[in-house]
């Protein structure tokens, strides 16, 4: 980002630095920048400063100012958001719930893909053709006949039905994306590992899954958002079995009208948003090269 | 590259060893490599496998809805009676369904504009907001701006619903609390989601807080994308921020904003869950009523299944014409035209 351009021997030389003249209009555009997106910066992070801050203070203390600091910093609402409202198994029922359907929704997308994209044969456009179709209906429209089919199949309000259900959802934009990257590799490399003597399941495993690991691994993050802030699935098919995070909090905010303990709502809000937000730091140089290539065609 | 034969081609491959019969020669040209059984189920698992979970639990139910919505089915007796048309007159000339749909409309006229021009408009102050002499280049530290933007997308949309919920809030909120500390007592107590007349931008305030930062990535990455010497180029023919931005920036990142647009237009026709976390009753005077809220409601409360599935058949076809509509009004403005590099 930032290129030294006037480093001392430069200076010894009498080298004259081609540093660009700011001029006075840079610096008016530079600082109209940095204001606007200062103030934007500043709307994305007070609420979650104030929810953070909030999620430590009684309700009384809420309810007497937004903005004072709480009087003790204690974790007394966390242990009430975590134990008594639930929001500890539901937080384990989603990892357990997001990590299996994250795990087969990747492999046989990949599979699918790798299928679709590297093989001609009757009727793979039309395939192709119905996985986009699934990208563009909307979840809702599925969701009665959904209940049904769970129901017969006696994997209605279970987590492996949900496991089943998300992997079904995720797996179109898996496919889709997985497509154009598994298209884009070289054909050579198949037709050395066929000369080699690999067989097609040796070819996809040890061949072409490493090589797609960058495309694998933007699609994981995107499948991993999308799976842990789901809300109508588990709502519609998993309203009586063990509940999901997103549904857990739905809940616990739904009683708030009867119990009024606002901060350990904002202690569960915190708890849902602080583990994710981490990761994101941390993976985040990742993503940000990714995102360009997943929605663009 | 390899063609997939059917089962039957494989029985005339064990048939033709058993008998050294000659084969006609068309096939022997057509069946380069035999069907092995690593073939075979290789493709039984790559291509079965997934296609079975797919359609079960995604196309099937698709189609089932559009049977359901010709029918009185409540779900939970064996009667179900083909009454035709019914339930889509039914659903249009119910007032409240008519009333989440123009909610709707509100949203998908709104929502997907506000949305791509700030987060375009926050894009170009990152990349291209820089020096205008020497090396085009963005903001000083402006990957910061870029990150912290982002944060919301990572956030559950039932999170952010709860926590805005929450700054809403009439004598606790974050919000009042600004507001009347810079001397606007007039906001002391207002219910920014309890007025009809606020509960609507509030809400989209929401999904645009939402949302923004995803797109503002999106964009940030499509630009950087365009090579510099163009932005040069325009430069050195005396083109201005402004007008490299209308001219260079946009034309070169369009399909990127398109997908962003359709995308945001979906979610507008869906909104759910913003909504149901809101103000899960619609709102003042349903002010924020959606159809997918009316849908949930009449099939899991009212038990009314085939009307539920009519306006689930509603909501497919309203974002089968948005989708469709956008993809023409990019073509008849000239989007077809190869401007790619």
């Amino acid at each position: 980002m930032s290129t030294k351009v006037s480093t001392p021997e430069m200076k010894s030389l009498h080298f004259q630095p081609r540093t660009p003249a700011t001029t006075k209009g840079d610096k008016v555009v530079g600082a109209v920048s940095h204001t606007a997106l200062t103030i934007w910066t500043l709307i994305v992070i007070l609420p979650l400063l104030w929810t953070f801050m909030s999620s430590f203070k009684t309700s009384s203390e809420i309810f007497a100012s937004p903005f004072a600091l709480p009087g003790e910093w204690k974790l007394d609402n966390y242990v009430k958001a975590w134990s008594d409202a639930g929001i500890g198994s539901a937080f384990l029922n989603s990892i357990v719930v997001v990590a299996a359907a994250l795990v087969i929704v990747m492999v046989l997308g990949a599979m699918c893909a790798y299928v679709l994209a590297r093989y001609t044969f009757r009727g793979s456009r039309a395939i192709y053709y119905l996985m986009l179709a699934g990208l563009t209906f909307p979840i809702f429209l599925a969701m009665v006949p959904l209940f049904f089919v769970l129901k017969n199949m006696g994997l209605l309000n279970t987590l492996p039905g949900l496991i089943l259900v998300y992997v079904g959802f995720a797996l179109p934009f898996t496919v889709f994306f997985l497509f154009s990257f598994f298209k884009s590799l070289p054909h050579e490399i198949t037709e050395a590992a066929a000369l080699d003597g690999a067989g097609e399941w040796r070819t996809f495993f040890q061949v072409m899954l490493p090589m797609a690991k960058p495309g694998l691994a933007s699609v994981a993050i995107f499948n991993f958002l999308g799976l842990w802030n789901q809300f109508l699935i588990p709502v519609s098919i998993n309203a009586a079995g063990p509940r999901v995070l997103s549904q857990e909090l739905a809940a616990f905010a739904g009683q708030m009208g009867y119990a009024v303990d606002y901060g350990a709502l904002f202690a569960a809000v915190s708890v849902t948003v602080i583990p994710v937000l981490i990761v994101y730091v941390i993976f985040q140089r990742q993503l940000q090269g990714s995102v360009s290539q997943g929605t663009s065609k | 590259m390899t063609s997939v034969k059917t089962q039957q081609s494989r029985n005339d491959d064990g048939l033709a060893a058993v008998v050294p019969a000659p084969a006609p020669p068309q096939v022997i040209k057509r069946r380069r490599k035999p069907l092995t059984w690593d073939k075979v189920s290789f493709f039984a698992v790559f291509l079965g496998l997934p296609l079975a979970i797919y359609l079960l639990f995604v196309i099937w139910p698709f189609i089932q809805a559009f049977g359901y919505s010709l029918t009185d089915w409540s779900g939970f007796s064996p009667n179900q009676n083909f009454i035709g048309l019914e339930n889509y007159v039914k659903i249009f000339t119910d007032d409240i369904f008519m009333k989440a749909m123009s909610n709707n409309i509100v949203l998908v006229i709104f929502l997907p504009i506000i949305t791509i021009i700030l987060s375009l408009v926050l894009a170009s102050l990152v990349t291209v907001g820089g020096s205008s002499k020497g090396q085009i280049k963005g903001l000083r530290n402006s990957s910061f701006y870029r990150v912290v933007s982002f944060f919301p997308y990572t956030i559950p949309a039932v999170a952010i619903g709860i926590m805005w919920g929450q700054i809403y809030d009439p004598s606790g909120g974050l919000l009042n609390g600004i507001l009347t500390g810079m001397g606007l007592d007039q906001f002391k107590d207002f219910a920014w989601l309890g007025d009809k007349n606020t509960a609507m931008i509030a809400t989209m305030f929401v999904i645009v807080w939402g949302f923004v930062g995803f797109y503002m990535v999106l964009f940030v990455a499509g630009i950087k994308g365009i090579p510099a010497e163009l932005f040069e180029a325009a430069r050195i023919d005396g083109a201005g921020r402004f007008r490299t931005a209308m001219s260079i920036t946009i034309p070169l990142i369009r399909d990127n904003i398109q997908t962003a647009y359709i995308y945001m237009g979906i979610l507008a026709l869906d909104a759910f869950v913003y909504m149901a976390a809101l103000n899960s009753g619609g709102g003042p005077d349903n002010s924020t009523l959606v159809m997918a809220q009316q849908l949930f409601f009449t099939a899991f409360s009212k038990g009314q299944f085939g009307l539920a599935s009519a306006m689930g058949v509603v909501l497919a076809v309203a974002t089968l014409i948005f989708s469709g509509l956008a993809f023409l009004v990019n073509r008849l403005t000239g989007g077809d035209k190869d401007v790619s590099l």
